[in-house]
């Protein structure tokens, strides 16, 4: 036994206020398998007692599609630059609808959980973390329909014209899912006093689909709008959206400034939404 | 030799806004904001020295659930927080499982800290029971192979085997309870905290799981913490205690002193007395009850009705002592003696005594039972409460204090 220890170690420290760029992402490391294991309860929760099970997965990108091809096809008309307008369409709300899954299932983590948060302490962060990643299963079936439709439209005669931008693709994910849960993390963390946001979020989801280019591709803007392009350009989930249907369908605007673009919209997103909700976490079981 | 702290307070605050929150104050909230962020200066809506009295209204919206803390716990030492509701236990609970952070102090932590404010937290009601356990496991800290390696033995401990497969939706609230508790009985943690989670269950579980915390702290050296309102559980499974009152520590030691010290504290919270305030009075009713004698065990008890009735009848009464759940413990009923009484309409006023009172020391609920010939005239489940102080069966005998049995009886005793 040392007689006197001069320093004490303490494994943990209980404060109010912590610095801002403690990010704890070894806290969450320590955690991971509690990630996967909220991944697999969505996962399980999802099709349990339902007799189509995962193949609901399906269902919603292929009515969604088919409702697109005829409203926005067929009756208004919009280009889809040459590709088959079900793949268009499908390759759109697939990519969309992880985004949009993101953001909006982020954003209410700390209203959902409140319940949970309130009981028992795990890095805050684990949750929204688990949430990107049960939709990133989700959005893996969505991909394999959507590779079983471009089998289709092959066989049809469309020629895809691969290119080393597929390559990008995986890329392509993570971006969306970063950005998605950056802003997600930013708004939670709003809401968990000012509860005003949570009603923007869930109409401006929707509205923002109609400003990024997912039911009409970014050349048709071009052509219409030429003095407006820089708008629909601000909008990093347009680069995002245009490079993986070019990286898909051979078709869109591809640039590499515009993915640089996103990428840094989304590292400034992201990191201000985890500063930001790490702030919160420490005291929003008090006000929620 | 004095052991090594592992959980050490140094001067903890948690302040809390009462009132509603969020409307009305965004201005409010920028100022304040702008002040103690910015301008590092003390919170202007935090008045020094208010307490967290609940039935005086302060002058600030703000309360102090917790002032100035400081202590420290020792590896391996059990200790039991006690207090009233609203002194602030379930607060420092909080703050040390990290679900809160607080307003000013700190709190160091040596080893892992496992929290049980609640059991089965996170889950999920379409998992099967082997799932949750891993899900709720993972919640609790543990990592996947941690919780594989324990399963059978949690599986065993709950007793729940033969629904491990089916989903935790389908289990009865105890089987619920039981899955849950059992996982989190077999946490790896260094320091464990248990809110009063015993409550849930049934007597041979409660026992269970006492049983369990008890080896925790005493065989395996981990250090638990454990609030409850139960001060025979407090007194059985912790050595040390302490006494929360108003977000102030008032006391702390060894846990028998302590829990002394907040019975004593809690004396004023006991009646010797009840009257009956209803507005809607029956034909016959109690109209008051009054202990007219010291209440302490092994002493004499003695006691005085005031009944008011419509009209003349042949009534019997009877006063039951019960545990602070209201279960049953004895009853001093005058059909066991055979007595009846005539009263008039009008006031009638009866007494009664017996000459030993039979239960340890501690707090008991009495109620309050008017009838005849088995038919019930007036009841009050839960008249008022007691406290029975500390006394000998017999006269001049060791003085008895609680250890578990709420009844004590004189023995007779030879060795042939």
């Amino acid at each position: 036994m040392d007689p006197k220890p001069k320093e004490e170690h303490w494994d943990l420290v209980i404060k109010g206020h912590s610095s801002l760029f403690d990010l704890k992402f070894a806290d969450v490391w320590r955690y991971r398998d509690l990630m996967v294991m909220f991944v697999k309860r969505d996962f399980i929760s999802f099709y349990k007692q339902t007799i189509l099970g995962p193949l609901w997965f399906f269902i919603q990108p292929i009515f969604t599609t088919l409702v697109f091809t005829f409203v926005f096809g067929s009756v208004a008309g919009i280009s889809s630059d040459g590709v088959p307008k079900p793949l268009f369409y499908l390759c759109g709300i697939t990519a969309w609808q992880y985004f949009a899954d993101c953001l909006n299932k982020t954003s209410t983590v700390f209203r959902d959980n409140a319940r949970i948060f309130g009981k028992v302490y795990f890095p805050r962060l684990i949750m929204p973390l688990s949430i990107v990643m049960s939709n990133l299963i989700k959005f893996a079936v969505q991909i394999t329909l959507l590779l079983i439709f471009m089998v289709y439209f092959y066989f049809q005669g469309y020629d895809f014209g691969f290119t080393y931008a597929l390559l990008i693709f995986p890329f392509l994910i993570v971006i969306m899912a970063l950005l998605g849960l950056g802003i997600g993390l930013i708004i939670t963390a709003m809401t968990t006093k000012y509860r005003d946001l949570a009603f923007l979020v869930g109409f401006g989801v929707q509205l923002l689909m109609y400003g990024t280019t997912v039911i009409y591709p970014l050349s048709a803007v071009r052509e219409k709008y030429p003095e407006y392009v820089w708008i629909f350009e601000l909008n990093p989930m347009t680069p995002i959206i245009e490079t993986y249907r070019y990286a898909f369908l051979g078709s869109g605007s591809y640039s590499v400034s515009g993915l640089l673009y996103a990428c840094t919209f989304t590292a400034v997103v992201l990191l201000a939404g985890i500063i930001i909700f790490n702030r919160t976490e420490k005291n929003f079981v008090d006000t929620i | 030799m004095k052991q090594q702290a592992v959980i050490k307070a140094e001067m903890v605050s948690k302040a809390y806004q009462i009132g509603q929150i969020g409307t009305g104050t965004v201005t409010r909230d920028i100022d304040r904001f702008v002040r103690t962020r910015l301008l590092k200066q003390e919170d202007p809506f935090l008045k020094i020295g208010e307490t967290n009295d609940r039935s005086v209204k302060g002058a600030s919206n703000m309360v102090w659930s917790l002032r100035d803390i400081n202590f420290e716990i020792a590896q391996g030492d059990a200790v039991g927080i006690i207090g009233k509701n609203g002194a602030g236990k379930s607060t420092l609970l909080k703050l040390l499982s990290r679900v809160t952070g607080p307003t000013t102090g700190e709190i160091k932590v040596k080893g892992r800290i496992a929290s049980l404010l609640e059991v089965g937290t996170g889950f999920h009601p379409e998992l099967t029971g082997r799932e949750n356990i891993f899900l709720n496991g993972a919640i609790l800290g543990m990592r996947k192979r941690e919780i594989a390696a324990k399963l059978d033995e949690i599986i065993d401990f709950s007793g729940v085997e033969r629904y491990i497969d089916t989903p935790v939706k389908r289990y009865s609230s105890g089987m619920y309870v039981r899955l849950a508790f059992a996982v989190a009985a077999h946490l790896e943690s260094e320091i464990l905290i248990v809110d009063e989670v015993l409550a849930v269950g049934d007597a041979e579980f409660q026992k269970k799981c006492l049983g369990k915390m008890g080896d925790i702290s005493k065989g395996e050296g981990r250090t638990v913490l454990f609030v409850s309102h139960n001060m025979a559980a407090v007194q059985n499974l912790c050595h040390t205690g302490i006494f929360l009152q108003h977000g102030l520590i008032t006391k702390s030691g060894p846990v028998a002193s302590v829990v002394d010290f907040y019975l004593d504290q809690e004396l004023s919270a006991f009646d010797t007395s009840f009257v009956n305030v209803a507005t809607t009075k029956l034909p016959t009713y109690i109209k008051s009850f009054e202990f007219t004698s010291d209440i302490r065990t092994g002493s004499p008890l003695s006691f005085e009705v005031e009944i008011i009735s419509d009209k003349v009848r042949d009534t019997e009464f009877a006063v039951g002592i019960r545990m602070n759940d209201t279960s049953p413990i004895f009853q001093i009923y005058s059909g066991h003696v055979g007595k009846e009484f005539r009263i008039n309409s009008g006031t009638t006023r009866i007494t009664g005594s017996i000459p030993k009172l039979p239960v340890m020391s501690g707090n008991y609920s009495v109620s309050l039972w008017l009838g005849h010939s088995g038919i019930q005239l007036d009841f009050h489940k839960s008249a008022f409460s007691i406290l029975v102080k500390e006394g000998a069966i017999v006269t001049g005998g060791p003085i008895s204090t609680r250890n578990g049995f709420p009844v004590i009886t004189e023995s007779n005793w030879s060795v042939q």
